[in-house]
């Protein structure tokens, strides 16, 4: 086909357009809705209930644009549905709607990568402006903008982190699947997440976001248009979530290939599971809440107002409900990744399956008992501190779990220093600290120092960035030559570990300190005696955010000019991803695969070890 | 695909980012230089103007409350101003707006002010009933708040859209406060006047250039 | 000598001695310099809640690195030499029940040890409406959070308000922290008292200062525009300097008095309450 051919038709060009259109048409028929409910949009000159609908009609229209509405419609017309969805070479498979779960893969990989740039853009600008407390660089308001969309895209962005590229590509695959159980939703969670995204960003033309990620009311409810655009953005992230979920677990229950029990999957597809439970759980809770927050701004409702009959603590505690499992779904795959690396690059068996299997659910379920920590000082009633302290120095032990079985995987084994295994030793380190100081953080006395501070701010950090995105790079460096079949350069990957690593641990190690001296989190300025630290945490910043474009030349370089190609098995791994060929064909196995008895068969006395090995031919890869 | 191509489009690419983020940057710098207004020796003179309404003329938002600033003649939207150290300085202001009422009634006496006293309308005096306040002016580093009287709500000749001039209806209030050291400081307004919005802190009273601002001490 | 020992024994040495190496630094310098300082009771209950917090991680980090860096650098292979397999373990079960024993007790003793401290003073953490760990004869000092700024409360000298907070030496104090708008936190730093203001609900935290200082004050919950200008000074003097300087405030602000409501632990503010 030609360009031009390629071009028409259902595909990124036809949803931006629809989705425009449908932007106008939400908004003209948000200004036709009129109450006396509504007087105070005269006042305010802001109309958030035409900027709701301008969203979600745009949402709608650019979903229809890329084609979501073909396949009922045609069913519902009595017609054959078009298979132009099903097509299986192309790039121009990777800006529409394809059911191919590899190449929704890909597709996330790329779009959270840009959005996560973009989060990272904004966390070089806040550190820009904390240089000095006196001198200030962002015009007023732009500074809690920049805080909120720092923390906002990230959050929404790195849930589906790694469950959406790695995930998605290769759980099939690993449980000897062809497809996902359900493939359009699973094409749908992206781009419900490439809506989002979008949206959020705009929240800056509608006067920003003054309430940081947590949005805590009633500042939400004061706060300008721009909050809708939160609103908006969660609301869609909540809905992928929840899809991606549930789309996850009922392709493990349903899809495993023979021989796949239980107790054979590999480490990774464990921990999608427990992510995913977390998932379709408390997303939902958080899609209820912003319908709250999104009916006290339009309608004037009193959810979370007190003199209404509402209470802020509800906003509070709702978010938290969600919040909370939330930094465990972003946890969890990481933990996954580790413990799925690890036996590969010790050439060991994972040490302690069944204990790390119970670490990952007990985190998963536990999680949902430990929320009233972040309302500590709040106010809440007394007496259930201690309980929530215990509850949450309990999440230690499963956690606990996952670190033994990972120093267990090491003992005596052959290590090879490659680089996810670096990213993977590198999650040990920072995920300790951001685990200790966890700790510290779940201690109610502590915890009245701590709160609200950069302690607790140095805290998560270390957890999501020094847990998960340094598994994120991992997974990145191991699966991205079997997705695209070229290795990236090793010598950059080794200089973006080393820079990366140092230079996080210079900027949020002295953060963990900065906050125990008194500096509250989301501010523009501070005490004197602080600057000295903080112009060394910037610094560091600013190296870690070129590490980051380090990685991104290593990105471009390898796989669009040196495009060394990786092989079938780059790592000597024995998983199942690994003896099919580089990048994995459209239908993933000439024939479905019978697993054997062990996910890891390495270790010396292990008869070839192989016992994995698919009964496949190797087909050549399609472009 | 030739290398020279993908080179090209690489290029293209980083240019296109580049200047993107360039646009953002700038979005994010982008706003008013302050007003620096004349110095006699260690007296400076500020004439400021509070409205109902700011107009479609300057500001998006017609409906927002705003504060003016007389700068050498023209009333501007603008709040960040530029004031020696350790001067005196002489404010002025001008109020066409009408009565809100303070939340805290703490907020309706005088503090930080040369003589504990401003006058309204020519009489001195030290707080004012909070019920009928229209805004204040406070910078709480200085410890300095002054509660800014409002015009009653039956009065003729009410300004609609800024800039106003001084023959409709108005209250003047004028207080003398001292700078202390150089440094940047933040000052607002506290009564809840912003309109439609959840405690009246919304909108207005949430953005620079309207109810906030910073005085740049040097 | 060395190689006379197996691996898990070399761990152990290693873990042991530098668990030896730290645990002094941690318990008599770090330890005791812990923040928010000595300068009130609740700040000493939380430096030696943060020591024994310290000591007990102290082995299980030091543990935990020793073992990293002695796997990676003994069990290491280079990546260029023919791949050959490690050992062939799937398990130990007595070090998993080892490890889950440990661990477990250190919870449980972390979670008792953190209640006690928590239910013998409060910790100078907010406490809601009805506090449990009480403090007799406090003076109450309310701490109104508002849209950017905190003022002060005193009902037990004719509920006058102020701008600055000022407290005796040696006295229980109860904070009864409230807002009139947005959610704000009122931080004491030095004082190691931290407690969310929140909208009509009176948040009650305890302190005792022990000795006169100054302090610093902020608002540690994101609320609006001015959220990182909302800070203070406070300051702590002797208590006849305290009531000269509360009968000065009272005469100062003798005109707003008038206005004030009587004083209530919390105010009903209309968040309708905007410009007509």
């Amino acid at each position: 086909m030609t360009f031009a051919r390629r071009l028409v038709g259902f595909n990124l060009l036809s949803a931006v357009i629809l989705g425009a259109i449908g932007y106008y048409l939400g908004w003209w028929l948000g200004h036709q809705i009129t109450g006396p409910s509504l007087d105070y949009f005269g006042d305010t000159g802001q109309n958030d209930i035409a900027l709701y609908l301008a969203y979600f009609v745009g949402v709608v229209g650019f979903l229809i644009g890329l084609g979501f509405a073909n396949y009922p419609v045609q069913r519902l017309l009595g017609r054959p549905p078009s298979l132009r969805e099903k097509e299986q070479a192309g790039w121009t498979r990777y800006i529409s709607l394809c059911t191919d779960h590899k190449v929704v893969g890909i597709q996330y990989l790329i779009g959270i990568g840009a959005f996560i740039f973009i989060g990272g853009l904004n966390a070089m600008l806040i550190r820009f402006e904390l240089l000095t407390p006196n001198q200030h660089a962002w015009n007023g308001n732009n500074y809690l903008t920049l805080v909120s969309l720092h923390g906002t895209m990230m959050m929404g962005m790195m849930t589906s982190g790694i469950l959406g590229p790695f995930a998605n590509y290769f759980v099939p695959i690993m449980i000897g699947a062809r497809r996902m159980a359900f493939p359009r939703i699973e094409a749908l969670t992206f781009w419900l997440l490439m809506a989002a995204g979008f949206i959020l960003m705009t929240s800056l033309a509608y006067g920003g976001i003054p309430t940081g990620w947590t949005g805590y009311e009633p500042l939400s409810d004061q706060a300008n248009l721009g909050m809708d655009a939160y609103v908006a953005f969660f609301a869609l992230v909540g809905l992928s979530m929840t899809l991606l979920g549930l789309n996850m677990l009922v392709t493990v229950i349903t899809m495993r290939a023979p021989g796949m029990s239980w107790g054979r999957l590999p480490m990774f597809v464990w921990g999608t599971i427990s992510t995913s439970v977390l998932m379709a759980l408390a997303a939902p809770v958080l899609i209820s809440t912003l319908l709250m927050v999104g009916m006290d701004r339009t309608a004037q409702t009193g959810f979370f107002n007190d003199q209404a009959g509402g209470s802020p603590y509800l906003y509070e505690n709702l978010f938290w409900f969600f919040g909370h499992p939330e930094v465990y779904i972003l946890a969890l795959p990481g933990m996954g990744i580790l413990l799925e690396l690890l036996p590969v690059f010790s050439r060991k068996p994972l040490w302690g399956y069944r204990l790390a299997v119970t670490g990952m659910l007990g985190i998963g379920l536990l999680s949902f008992l430990v929320w009233q920590h972040h309302l500590f000082v709040s106010g809440i009633n007394a007496d259930v501190r201690p309980f929530y302290m215990l509850s949450t120095e309990l999440i230690s032990l499963p956690t606990g779990f996952i670190f033994i079985c990972a120093l267990g995987t090491l003992w005596r084994g052959r290590i090879r220093l490659t680089v996810p295994m670096l990213f993977a030793l590198a999650w040990i380190f920072n995920f300790l600290i951001g685990g200790l100081s966890g700790v510290f953080l779940s201690d109610v006395p502590s915890d009245v120092t701590t709160h609200g501070s950069f302690f607790s701010m140095a805290h998560f950090h270390y957890t999501i960035m020094g847990g998960l995105l340094f598994a994120f790079f991992a997974g990145i460096y191991y699966w991205v030559p079997k997705m695209t079949g070229y290795m990236l350069n090793d010598t950059l990957g080794k200089w973006h570990f080393w820079i990366m690593f140092l230079a996080f641990n210079s900027t949020f190690g002295p953060l963990l300190v900065i906050g125990f001296l008194g500096q509250p989190r989301r501010v523009v300025t501070y005490a004197g005696y602080l600057q000295g630290a903080n112009i060394w945490v910037s610094v560091s910043a600013f190296v870690l955010g070129a590490s980051m474009l380090l990685f991104l030349v290593n990105f471009v370089y390898s796989l669009v000019f040196a495009q060394v190609p990786a092989g079938d098995n780059p790592w000597g791994s024995k998983s199942i991803e690994f003896q099919l060929p580089s990048p994995v064909p459209v239908h993933n196995f000439d024939r479905i695969p019978t697993f054997g008895p062990d996910p890891y068969p390495y270790g010396e006395g292990v008869a070839g070890g192989a016992v994995q090995r698919p009964a496949i031919t190797p087909a050549r890869p399609e472009r | 695909m030739s290398r020279g191509t993908k080179l090209l489009g690489v290029v293209i690419g980083v240019a296109a980012i580049a200047a993107l983020i360039a646009a953002y940057v700038v979005f994010l710098t982008h706003g008013p230089t302050p007003y620096r207004p004349a110095a006699n020796g260690t007296t400076v003179n500020l004439k400021l103007q509070t409205v109902a309404a700011v107009g479609p003329k300057l500001s998006p938002n017609e409906n927002w409350v705003s504060y003016l600033v007389d700068e050498n003649g023209t009333w501007k939207r603008s709040t960040v101003w530029t004031l020696p150290a350790n001067a005196t300085v002489h404010v002025t202001v001008l109020n066409y707006d009408g009565q809100s009422g303070l939340r805290n009634p703490f907020l309706a006496q005088a503090r930080g002010i040369v003589g504990r006293q401003f006058t309204l309308n020519g009489k001195a005096m030290s707080s004012i009933n909070p019920d009928e306040a229209s805004h204040t002016f406070a910078i709480p580093d200085f410890n300095v708040i002054v509660p800014i009287h409002g015009i009653a709500d039956d009065a003729k000749n009410q300004c609609e859209f800024a800039p106003c001039d001084p023959s409709m209806a108005h209250d003047t209030i004028t207080f003398t406060f001292r700078t202390g050291k150089k440094g940047h400081y933040r000052w607002q307004c506290f009564v809840p006047c912003a309109a439609g919005f959840v405690y009246g802190f919304g909108g207005p009273m949430q953005t620079i250039g309207y109810m906030d601002g910073f005085i740049n001490v040097v | 000598m060395w190689s006379k020992y197996g691996h898990g024994a070399r761990v152990a040495a290693l873990t042991t001695i530098g668990t030896i190496i730290a645990l002094p630094f941690v318990i008599f310098w770090l330890g005791p310099n812990m923040p928010p300082g000595k300068s009130t009771n609740v700040g000493d209950s939380q430096v030696f809640d943060n020591t024994v917090l310290l000591i007990v991680m102290t082995p299980f980090t030091v543990f935990i690195l020793v073992y990293v860096l002695y796997a990676v650098f003994v069990f290491r292979a280079d990546v260029n030499e023919p791949l050959r397999d490690g050992a062939h373990i799937r398990g130990h079960m007595p070090s998993q029940i080892a490890w889950l024993a440990i661990t477990t007790v250190t919870v449980i003793f972390l979670a008792i040890f953190g209640s006690a401290e928590l239910l013998s003073s409060g910790a100078g953490g907010g406490q809601g409406p009805h506090p449990i760990a009480k403090e007799k004869n406090a003076l109450p000092i309310q701490v109104i959070g508002q849209q950017w700024e905190f003022t002060y409360r005193y009902p037990t000298y004719g509920g006058v308000e102020t701008a600055q907070l000022v407290l005796p030496v040696d006295q229980p104090i109860a904070f009864h922290v409230t807002s009139l708008d947005a959610i704000h936190s009122f931080w004491a730093y030095e004082l190691g008292v931290k407690a969310d203001a929140n909208p009509g609900v009176d948040n009650v935290a305890y302190v005792t200062v022990k000795k006169t200082r100054s302090f610093q004050i902020r608002c540690a919950e994101l609320c609006g525009l001015w959220h990182g200008y909302m800070f203070d000074t406070g300051q702590v003097v002797s208590s006849s300097q305290f009531t000269s300087w509360i009968h000065q405030q009272q005469k100062l602000y003798a005109g707003s008095m008038k206005y004030l409501p009587p004083y209530a632990t919390s105010y009903t503010p209309d968040p309708t309450f905007r410009a007509g």
